[in-house]
């Protein structure tokens, strides 16, 4: 047997052997260097009330979750229910970051829409989604342009932020969240902050 | 009852791949004429029993049987009847189910047409080709059973992705799961082959038509799936390099590569080592795609819901079958040295520079695909990698392959005179340079790369208006009619899909160059301007469909005063998912598309409208088609049916010599 022949199947077992590794990772889990640092300040319009502000330091004290979502996002249709599920049982406080509303949705192209009308379009949808789903919020912000998304390193909707009660983000979930991960991941972390004080 | 029939016929099927796999392979061994028959029969009873298995699960679609798992998830009773026919496919089990049943079919192909094979040879690819299918059959029953039941069941389902609602969506996944799974046959001679130590240009000969109407499915069915992302997806790209697309088009790439050196095995004897290489590596990169989509290992749009056991079990899948077959290249290919000899010059040469470019373009799509995963697993970080990466390693992969593409065809094999042909093609070189500076100033757009897909598009076309017209002086004296007549399918074929390439060039470049679009608020009564058009936007209507809300936009499209056609493009909620989509109206011409898609409505009743001129579009998948038509042409040669003839009545002689 010649050498060069085995080039392929080396090629090939090298391959396999990151495929197979890669079947271990989430590629969907992007780690947050913000875990542990102070969650970046912002103020924001609310939701209910787009003439009131919401800002971090109103949530001091308090162990809470930010839930960042939005109308067009197919995932987070999934994740509701769960939502709505744990403030029905008061698992936690959480706070809706209502997500580019608009200039988020691919289906509407939102270049040269003058910022009111978005904000306005944005409220409309946003509102009527709660309505129609059930609004399992503490209350919803309005990041129109995502400019807080982007200090959140939002990448993706929905995310989830587990934040302490000095203000600190101490856990990042991507994605939906699932039962599993509230059960075995959410819920001991909430317990876990609560009891440290 | 019904999914219980399709569930225990397709245990059935197994069983009769499992017998399939081992007793010709066995009987070949040991030269047992009668274990050497079963693997025939065999194959079409697992035909029987996966078609029968399939029709089980559809009928749980087409009857909203929502006790059936799969049924409840991606059906609804409103939906309309085709899409609950294909909605067996838009999933991962049913899938699955399709990918095996494909292959089964591919089977019973080769039991049916390949009565001339030697028995042992038969015997062997019927082997291989039982073997993958047990590892998909059993894949397909232990990791994703099409037939769990939901107890209770539920009331309606949630019906198929909105996205998949569509006619494209119907004859995609059919002719690209052919495509992908018809390389098995490829792979399955060439392993035979490899087992039988016997590389020959008759078994190149006996590979070459399956290989080609393989990829001629393919070619369908990624042109088919690109269209529908064309006009589905709602912002008028046409191909976006999303790791399931990439998926299908490095077999595409490695396949065409399989193509042309099976031609050189076939003809001269040379290349053999390489030609099985590529058999071997096509059909690999179909399963390492069916890998990427089902496991999850790689983000993607189309990826369907994941799990990582089935990833695991069909790695184990990949491992066992493209190991096996490299270990046996390993240890059999050093003897397949040799073959005709060829000087640097020569037709030989053209096609071994374009197998490699063509190799080197399918692994460069492949690193792409995988480096954000090299990465994450090497703890280098998490990146993404998109089209600009593909775009610029793409261009300067395939620009060598286009012009050798055209060159070859005029040397001879085994040795010409560089000057000679150099100096016939030349004035054709040029004149497309020129051609190519000329267009793209003539349209105001001259960017290098504008100027390059032109020169290519019209040295593809100058080139095969010159190979033409040299082929018919070459009977001089002959009248034209039997000149034409002495051309051969295959020829034409070749002729056929090289034009192809220059008309898809000509799509891609002009569509790339020229496109232009505009996002306009618009009230009833308003008109908007692109490109020499106007949009009067006539109102919205209600236009609600079986399983969803929708409105219609009335858009009058005209040109200098005259009207051409009312475009109605859609807003659709899809009920039962409460998806929005959005469903594009176009106006589909020779030379442009007018493309016309609504976005939302905003609060004072003027609607969102993304107007798009798309110049040449349709060129991309008249290019495609002309590919196809090449490959059908090729494939139906009459010298494969006349061989086969021969050598079947060459081996009935040897068999009635050996019974004697």
């Amino acid at each position: 047997m010649k050498a060069k022949f085995l080039v392929p199947l080396l090629l090939f077992f090298g391959l396999a052997g990151f495929l197979a590794f890669g079947l271990t990772l989430n590629p969907r889990e992007v780690p947050s260097p913000l875990i542990d640092k102070p969650a970046p300040d912002f103020t924001l319009a609310r939701l209910d009330e787009p003439a009131q502000t919401f800002s971090l330091k109103e949530m001091q004290g308090e162990v809470w979750l930010l839930n960042v979502w939005a109308s067009w996002c197919v995932a987070c249709r999934e994740e509701h229910p769960l939502l709505v599920r744990m403030a029905e049982q008061k698992i936690v406080p959480v706070v809706g970051l209502n997500y580019k509303e608009v200039r988020g949705d691919g289906a509407i192209n939102a270049r040269g829409m003058a910022i009111e009308a978005e904000t306005d379009m944005a409220i409309e949808r946003a509102r009527r989604w709660l309505r129609d789903h059930g609004n399992p919020y503490l209350l919803s912000v309005l990041d129109i342009d995502g400019r807080v998304g982007i200090d959140f390193g939002v990448y993706g909707v929905p995310e989830t932020f587990l934040i302490d009660r000095s203000g600190r983000i101490r856990y990042k979930h991507i994605g939906p969240i699932t039962p599993d991960a509230l059960q075995n991941v959410l819920i001991p972390k909430i317990e876990e902050l609560r009891r440290a004080g | 009852m019904i999914p219980e029939l399709g569930h225990f016929a397709l245990i059935l099927a197994l069983v009769l791949s499992l017998v399939q796999a081992i007793v010709p392979l066995v009987g070949a061994r040991r030269n047992s004429m009668a274990l050497m028959a079963v693997g025939r029969p065999a194959a079409q009873g697992q035909f029987f029993f996966i078609v029968f298995s399939y029709v089980c699960l559809t009928w749980a679609f087409v009857t909203s049987d929502f006790s059936v798992q799969l049924a409840a998830s991606n059906s609804h009773s409103a939906t309309p009847i085709m899409y609950k026919i294909t909605g067996v496919w838009g999933n991962h089990e049913g899938s699955l189910l399709l990918w095996a049943m494909s292959l089964s079919l591919w089977t019973v192909a080769v039991t049916v047409f390949s009565r001339h094979l030697p028995d042992a040879f038969l015997a062997r690819v019927l082997g291989v080709l039982g073997m993958v299918s047990a590892g998909f059959i059993s894949f397909t029953l232990v990791t994703s059973n099409p037939f769990e039941r939901l107890l209770p069941a539920v009331a309606d389902g949630r019906d198929l992705n909105p996205l998949l609602q569509d006619p494209g969506m119907i004859i995609h996944p059919p002719l690209l799961y052919m495509g992908y799974v018809g390389f098995s046959v490829a792979f399955a001679f060439a392993i035979a082959a490899l087992m039988s130590g016997r590389l020959d240009a008759a078994w190149a000969r006996w590979s070459r038509p399956w290989t080609t109407v393989a990829w001629v499915f393919l070619t369908a069915g990624i042109a088919v799936g690109s269209g529908w992302a064309y006009y589905e997806l709602g912002w008028g790209g046409w191909w976006f390099w999303d790791p399931v697309e990439n998926a299908s088009f490095m077999p595409w790439l490695l396949g065409t590569a399989l193509i042309h050196s099976l031609a050189v095995t076939e003809k001269r004897g040379a290349f053999r080592s390489w030609t099985v290489l590529l058999a071997i590596g096509a059909f690999s990169l179909s399963l390492l795609g069916t890998f990427l989509v089902r496991s999850g290992v790689i983000t993607s749009v189309h990826a369907f819901a994941t799990d990582p056991k089935r990833g695991l079990y069909i790695l184990a899948l990949l491992v066992i079958v493209i190991g096996f077959s490299l270990l046996l290249y390993a240890l059999r290919a050093p003897r397949l040295a040799g073959g005709g000899s060829f000087s640097f010059v020569s037709r030989e040469t053209s096609l071994l520079g374009n197998n490699v470019l063509l190799t080197v373009a399918s692994a460069s799509v492949l690193l792409g695909t995988l480096y954000p995963l090299f990465l994450d697993a090497l703890n280098l970080g998490k990146i993404s990698v998109g089209p600009p990466y593909f775009e610029a390693v793409f261009v300067p992969l395939m620009t060598p392959v286009v012009v050798l593409m055209m060159f070859g065809p005029f040397l001879r094999w085994k040795d010409d005179d560089l000057v000679a042909a150099a100096r016939k093609v030349a004035p054709a070189f040029i004149a497309s340079a020129l051609i190519g500076f000329a267009v793209a100033w003539a349209v105001d757009h001259v960017t290098w790369r504008t100027v390059l897909g032109l020169f290519l598009a019209a040295w593809v076309v100058l080139a095969s208006i010159q190979l033409l017209v040299g082929r018919l002086k070459e009977r001089a004296g002959a009248s034209a009619g039997s000149r034409l007549r002495s051309i051969t399918a295959s020829w034409w074929g070749m002729w056929l899909a090289h034009l192809g390439v220059g008309v898809f060039i000509i799509g891609v470049t002009l569509v790339g160059s020229l496109d232009q679009n505009l996002d306009v608020k618009m009230k009833e009564g308003q008109r908007a301007e692109l490109a020499g058009y106007t949009f009067l936007f006539r109102g919205a209507v209600d236009a609600d469909g079986p399983n969803y809300d929708a409105a219609r936009g009335i858009i009058e499209l005209s040109r200098d005063g005259r009207v051409l056609d009312t475009l109605t493009p859609e807003k659709r909620l899809y009920r039962a998912q409460g998806m929005p989509m959005t469903e594009a109206s176009l106006d589909i011409g020779v030379f442009r598309d007018v493309y016309v898609s609504l976005g939302e409505q905003l609060p004072d009743g003027a609607w969102i409208v993304s107007l798009y001129y798309k110049p040449f579009i349709s060129w991309i998948w008249m290019g495609c088609v002309l590919m196809g038509l090449g490959g059908l042409c090729a494939a139906a040669d009459r010298r494969y049916r006349r061989l086969a003839a021969r050598e079947a009545a060459a081996g009935a002689g040897q068999r009635v010599a050996a019974s004697a």
